[in-house]
């Protein structure tokens, strides 16, 4: 599998869109998802919420066992994935795409995100 | 065991190049799944499924007293088995905790094959070799000397019957025979543990490959895929199987685990556990204990393991296994509740899930039984 060039990533498997007026996509990278095994069910931050970078902000439930999900960084939610509320094996089978959680305005950025080599090489895939 | 090197099966370089996920189970180094667990268990459900169990403990029992000894040892009547035949059984201690459940093959007058499970195959082999003092029997340890593949599923006799000259028809449920597959030896038995038709072959580790390549092929016109041991679980937990460790142990007796038709108290001589099991038979027909159950979500959220059981604000018992049910489409679990809130259709029952109460129903158990 590869790791999108353009996204940014965190230690928790979180990836992270450049910015479009502001606002950047979330999502959990392949190597989670594969790790997760069949996501069944997703609890995502509610639109408005306040969410705070390294801290948990929803769960991903899975056959095996049940993951929190992580804010890459700190902002207001302004849109989550209906699609993947609906239909949470969308996070299987397109984790960089169709399988987006949440948008965020983002208002802080740590400084340790990683660029996709680096993710790749701290993920092992 | 995470601090030792896993153990692997024959099968290991095979699974790898299958692009299997593994996991660390019970000291083994097996498979969890090759690609989506939701696909393999519906495949078991609607086709066939090939299953790598070569973790399971395989104890051979031969000698004169063979029979007399096993059942000594075990809670079964064993020596009513007859050859050709399999009993679903346990090995209890003399205060009646569950060692283990197991699968009992009589291969011979005077050769039984004890299945344990892979976390206790130790256990229970030390068990009978110090039960087995003073009777003209010897306990081998023929962990090393099998592997163990099981094809289950709708489709599984046709495969099968593909690459065996054995009579499948003529082979029951719970019914085990030696035959040929694929060329090679093998034990052929009719049992498995997904609550489908289905059988499991013992063979030589050497020709392990040989036989999952065999039913590989055999099975691909039908939909045959390979299954890992997550499926296998879910699989279990439909048919309301139990699991060593979640709804077995060795603090409970089969009596508390709703199994006490295990036990044979009519059978012949003595055997281990058999005061404790008299008296835990007594306790469950007067004042039931808590009761195993079904519970089926009406969210989505999954009750794992542990989770307390609620009714009323009060916890009224502990979820011994949790999942995803691929089948019914909702999370289901087996859990232990109080005799109380145990009768199928009981309101107001919920499962604590990481503090929220969510509703479950109380269904009597298995959530699925096969169209026979």
């Amino acid at each position: 599998m590869s790791n999108p060039q353009q996204l940014r990533y965190s230690k928790e498997h979180e990836w992270l869109s450049g910015a479009e007026d502001g606002v950047s996509t979330v999502g959990i990278t392949e190597h989670a998802a594969n790790a997760l095994g069949d996501v069944v069910y997703v609890q995502l931050p509610e639109v408005g919420a306040a969410v705070t970078a390294g801290e948990t902000c929803g769960e991903l439930e899975s056959t095996k066992s049940v993951s929190d999900l992580y804010s890459p960084v700190t902002g207001e939610v302004t849109e989550v994935n209906e699609d993947v509320s609906n239909d949470p094996s969308l996070v299987n089978s397109a984790p960089f795409e169709g399988g987006w959680l949440f948008k965020v305005r983002v208002s802080e950025e740590p400084g340790d995100l990683l660029s996709a080599d680096e993710y790749t090489a701290f993920s092992g895939s | 065991m995470s601090s030792t090197t896993p153990r692997l099966t024959a099968l290991d370089a095979l699974h790898r190049s299958l692009g299997a996920t593994m996991t660390d189970f019970a000291g083994w180094d097996m498979p969890l799944r090759y690609g989506s667990e939701r696909e393999e268990h519906l495949a078991v459900r609607t086709k066939a499924g090939l299953f790598d169990l070569s973790h399971m403990g395989e104890i051979t029992v031969t000698g004169p007293e063979a029979a007399g000894f096993l059942n000594f040892a075990l809670v079964g009547d064993i020596a009513s088995v007859a050859v050709g035949r399999a009993r679903y059984t346990m090995i209890c201690r003399a205060d009646g905790g569950i060692l283990d459940d197991l699968i009992v093959y009589r291969l011979a007058e005077t050769e039984y094959l004890v299945v344990a499970n892979a976390g206790n195959a130790q256990v229970v082999l030390d068990a009978l070799v110090e039960r087995a003092d003073g009777f003209d029997a010897v306990v081998r340890d023929d962990r090393d000397a099998y592997a163990l593949i099981a094809v289950q599923g709708p489709e599984a006799p046709g495969i099968l019957a593909a690459v065996t000259d054995a009579d499948l028809d003529g082979l029951k449920y719970y019914a085990g025979l030696p035959g040929t597959v694929a060329g090679v030896p093998a034990l052929i038995a009719r049992t498995g543990y997904t609550g489908e038709d289905g059988f499991e072959l013992f063979v030589a580790p050497g020709d392990a490959e040989k036989v999952w390549q065999a039913l590989t092929d055999a099975g691909a016109p039908a939909g045959l895929v390979p299954c890992g041991l997550s499926c296998r679980d879910t699989l279990r937990l439909e048919a309301g199987m139990p699991l060593y460790g979640h709804e077995l142990t060795t603090s409970l007796t089969p009596f508390d685990a709703g199994l006490g038709r295990v036990v044979r108290f009519g059978k012949a001589g003595d055997f281990v556990g058999r005061e404790a099991l008299g008296e835990a038979a007594e306790r469950a027909s007067q004042e039931p204990p808590r009761v195993l159950v079904g519970l089926v979500a009406e969210g989505r959220r999954v009750p794992r393991a542990g989770f307390a059981v609620v009714a009323g604000g009060q916890v009224v018992g502990e979820v011994t296994s949790g999942a995803p049910s691929p089948t019914l489409g909702k999370p289901i679990a087996m859990a232990y509740v109080d005799a109380a809130h145990s009768a199928p259709g009981t309101a107001g029952v919920g499962v604590d899930i990481r503090g929220t109460h969510e509703p479950y129903e109380v269904v009597a158990l298995p959530f699925y039984k096969r169209q026979k």
